[in-house]
């Protein structure tokens, strides 16, 4: 090879910046997320994420609506976990009212949740591999995605959209053979995420894709407000399932994982692991499951069995009244949040005493996650910036609302 | 910490910006003269005993047709020693300004964007004010009470296939 130096000497290189567009329409952007990128060559000099595009109004919405109606506006936040935007939002309410609902829609909850921490963690795996150029595996998480889609299904009717949590439980008990098909998914599932980890955790491609790459401090993630497996792959351990634990997380024995560099691949590390915990939570939970009511006996604020309204006077007022007026909480304001797949969830309700929330808000993971990116990636080369997105898992249906 | 001992600790070093304290549902609520929000954040923030090192959630709530001002809610979190506080600052719809908390917590930054855009509350101090959900042509704070719910902006869809 013959290296020619004075074409280098001779010819002062000039640097022009560029500006690209990456989105709103593009692959790997999970949605339509814009990111405005100025390179310096394939070196990002600055990232610009511009959001909003999928802005429906949700918390105005929601001022609009009573407590019950609130519940399917929450299914289409982050709409590849409903279970756990249903959960917040339940539990925001139930604690504004100061109730306690029956054991065993709480482990219900606990079961179904779990069940969407994996089912979320699988299309993020899905599709993060896919971003990065391994496609089989999405091809696998797809397959097991697909038997929690059938039991959520069994219990909600729906695949997506579920809306089966209610304030006070859950709309209604576990179907015959729930017990069964969840019973075999999870023995099946950690023989297969074994097989997922065959195909990625020490595979040298996948390693030079993500290790060192997307690097964020535990300060900085604390000082940029990251939170579930994102914070943790940083190291910080902070999972609210235990620290403040809800619907009765400090009954199931499960290890939080954490990452050490906070790079991509620790927040890959700490996803598969957390899918194995979660496994664990639903084994443990399928255990215990107690028999009883699955949503709270309280006039005013469930509805009463459907027999009893058909039949006895008082149940039918109590019925007529609550889809009438809804239910009316005391003034006051409660934030309360739950640890969903994507980080802390996060649902503010100012109550003015009336059917309807005076003011709610929504304190959505993804949104905060991404505020972190162009931390993440500038420095960084261009391939890095799609790596760097989909370690961060986001969805843009709760970062626009 | 438990509500009482944090509530002392901030009253203790801020006797004169606390408006008052309040618990609901176990939750404590500090309402703060606005001017002295970046103050009593930093110190928040800073205390090794309190240590707010994690700003969970910053929002407004619109109450000016029943008390005349927006209210500008922070709800900060301590990872180290697990435990949460509200703060609020009374912002006056005339003047609708709260200096910012961005340099306390970096997270604060997309959060006063968005409380700028959908209640029109101006964050003095901030690093990049913009809008951050709604389109650059779009006018007026949607969250606002007074804003409708249909919205005001002119709809094209209708104005397209709808000409009656």
């Amino acid at each position: 090879m013959v290296t020619d130096s004075s074409i280098t000497a001779a010819s002062p290189t000039t640097t022009h910046l560029m500006t690209i567009n990456m989105g709103p329409q593009h692959p790997s952007t999970h949605g339509v997320l814009r990111l405005l990128l100025e390179l310096d060559g394939e070196v990002i000099v600055k990232a610009e994420p511009h959001i909003g595009f999928l802005h429906r109004g949700v918390e105005k919405l929601a001022e609009y609506r009573t407590y019950h109606q609130c519940i399917p506006l929450t299914d289409r936040l982050d709409y590849v976990a409903p279970f756990s935007n249903n959960l917040a939002y339940a539990i925001a309410v139930e604690k504004l009212l100061g109730i306690e609902i029956p054991e065993r829609a709480q482990h219900i909850r606990v079961i179904l949740c779990e069940l969407t921490r994996i089912s979320s963690h699988l299309l993020w795996l899905a599709t993060h591999a896919l971003d990065i150029g391994a496609m089989s595996v999405f091809f696998y998480c797809f397959r097991e995605r697909e038997a929690i889609s059938d039991i959520f299904e069994m219990v909600s009717g729906a695949r997506m959209n579920l809306s089966y949590i209610r304030v006070g439980g859950v709309s209604r008990d576990l179907p015959g053979g729930f017990l069964e098909k969840t019973r075999t998914f999870v023995m099946e599932f950690p023989s297969r995420l074994n097989e997922y980890e065959t195909l990625l955790t020490t595979n040298p491609i996948w390693k030079k894709r993500t290790v060192d790459v997307g690097i964020i401090s535990a300060e900085d993630a604390v000082d940029y407000g990251l939170s579930g497996p994102s914070l943790r792959g940083s190291g910080v351990n902070w999972d609210i399932r235990k620290a403040e634990p809800y619907s009765g997380y400090d009954k199931y024995h499960f290890t939080v994982p954490l990452g050490k560099n906070g790079d991509v691949y620790d927040r890959y590390c700490v996803r598969i692991e957390e899918m194995r915990q979660s496994n664990s939570i639903v084994h443990q939970a399928l255990n215990i499951l107690p028999t009883g009511d699955f949503i709270a006996q309280m006039p005013g604020v469930a509805l009463p069995p459907k027999e009893d309204v058909e039949t006895k006077m008082e149940a039918m007022i109590h019925h007529f009244k609550l889809v009438l007026d809804g239910i009316r909480p005391p003034k006051g304001e409660v934030y309360a949040s739950v640890e969903a797949p994507k980080g802390e969830l996060g649902f503010y309700i100012v109550s003015d005493g009336s059917g309807r929330p005076y003011r709610l808000k929504i304190r959505p993971p993804s949104f905060v996650n991404l505020e972190a990116l162009p931390k993440m990636v500038e420095g960084r080369l261009l391939p890095d910036v799609v790596a760097t997105i989909g370690s961060l898992d986001i969805v843009l249906g709760e970062i626009d609302r | 910490m438990d509500n009482e001992a944090i509530t002392a600790a901030i009253k203790n070093e801020f006797s004169e910006a606390i408006l008052s304290t309040g618990v609901f549902r176990n939750e404590l609520t500090c309402y703060l003269k606005k001017e002295d929000i970046a103050k009593v954040a930093a110190f928040l923030k800073e205390n090794k005993e309190l240590d707010f090192d994690y700003l969970s959630d910053l929002c407004g709530v619109d109450r000016i047709e029943t008390d005349g001002y927006f209210e500008v809610v922070y709800h900060l979190y301590s990872i180290t020693r697990n435990h949460r506080i509200r703060l609020k600052v009374l912002v006056p719809s005339n003047e609708p300004c709260v200096p910012t908390v961005t340099n306390i917590w970096k997270t604060a930054n997309w959060h006063e964007r968005e409380t700028y855009d959908m209640f029109g509350i101006k964050f003095d101090g901030h690093p990049d004010l913009r809008k951050i959900l709604t389109p650059e042509d779009f006018d007026g704070h949607p969250l606002r009470k007074g804003y409708p719910l249909d919205g005001r902006q002119p709809s094209t869809l209708k104005d397209v296939y709808r000409k009656d």
